[in-house]
């Protein structure tokens, strides 16, 4: 990534302009040409570094108000191609595996689910658990009480 | 609850896929949709203004750009718990802190240049808090299907 793609980053960290040519729009605000803006992004998004250009759903507002962050406590061997399934469920949101701190914390599946409702999120996590099978050796669910910090991500520039 | 028509259902689930890089994306999607790109545009517009849509544009992966991430948990006694929580968010590094109800009762994720910097600021953490800062960096990532219906 060079220091125009990172222009580009900084430029579109709060979304693209919603004209008819978007990419136009970018690249005048940044003094490029649009060819070039979108051959850019087009490389970005080969690299993995944008994962695609959409719309970022607020879920409070259409209704998904609940949500839990379940985890999961499944079986090493079993945990690539069941952590894939259950990411690709429509309500999961992140989903990742992380290491077990042993004795405090068993479980190395991470699955944010989200619903309309508190009794919703604990269906779909009954479905979750359905999905495991007996390669889960047991599970949890933690509900946000306060949010007590949030701030947005902010883009850092190397040192170098 | 803000009112959505048939139509701005549609537009917004097929906007939560991939916006093609091409000179006029909006019109091609629009196309597919059977609507014109001035329409399309203008309900784009309207979601984004009454903030259903919180952002339309490029989806990063942050670690992909550098940088690194790490979700940390903590068990805070109850009568210390609004201190300590003033004492982790001092941090710039903490991205975000949220409680939750569980023995672990406070989740944040640290956000630094390098991994070197996730372990000093989790020490940081520990040594002032006298707590410990358990540590779950992300292993592996699974794909997101996630959509709204909307």
């Amino acid at each position: 990534m060079d220091a125009t793609d990172r222009r580009i980053v900084e430029a579109t960290q709060a979304g693209l302009p919603l004209v008819a040519a978007p990419y136009a729009a970018l690249a005048a605000e940044l003094g490029l040409d649009e060819a070039d803006v979108i051959d850019r992004l087009a490389r970005l998004k080969a690299a993995g570094a944008i994962r695609r250009i959409a719309a970022a759903p607020n879920h409070y507002r259409l209704g998904m108000t609940a949500n839990g962050m379940t985890v999961w406590d499944v079986d090493d061997a079993r945990l690539p191609a069941l952590g894939a399934e259950i990411g690709a469920l429509p309500f999961v949101t992140h989903c990742y595996e992380r290491p077990r701190a042993l004795p405090d914390w068993p479980y190395n599946l991470f699955a944010m689910v989200h619903g309309a409702s508190h009794d919703e999120v604990e269906a779909k996590r009954a479905e979750v658990a359905a999905i495991l099978g007996d390669a889960c050796r047991g599970g949890d669910v933690l509900y946000s009480t306060r949010i007590l910090k949030k701030t947005g991500l902010r883009l850092r520039r190397k040192a170098s | 609850m803000t009112d959505l028509d048939a139509t701005d259902r549609r537009v917004l689930n097929r906007l939560q896929e991939d916006l093609p890089l091409t000179a006029r994306p909006f019109a091609a999607v629009a196309a597919e949709l059977g609507l014109d790109e001035a329409d399309l545009l203008a309900r784009l517009g309207r979601m984004r203004r009454d903030g259903l849509i919180t952002r339309f544009g490029p989806f990063f992966d942050a670690e992909a750009m550098g940088g690194a991430f790490c979700l940390c948990a903590m068990a805070v006694p109850a009568a210390r718990f609004d201190a300590v929580a003033a004492q982790v968010n001092a941090h710039a590094e903490v991205a975000h802190n949220y409680a939750r109800g569980h023995r672990l009762n406070m989740w944040f994720v640290l956000a630094t240049e390098d991994r070197a910097g996730i372990a000093a600021a989790a020490d940081a953490i520990e040594a002032e808090t006298g707590l410990r800062v358990l540590r779950f960096p992300k292993l592996r990532e699974f794909f997101i299907g996630f959509r709204v219906a909307a």
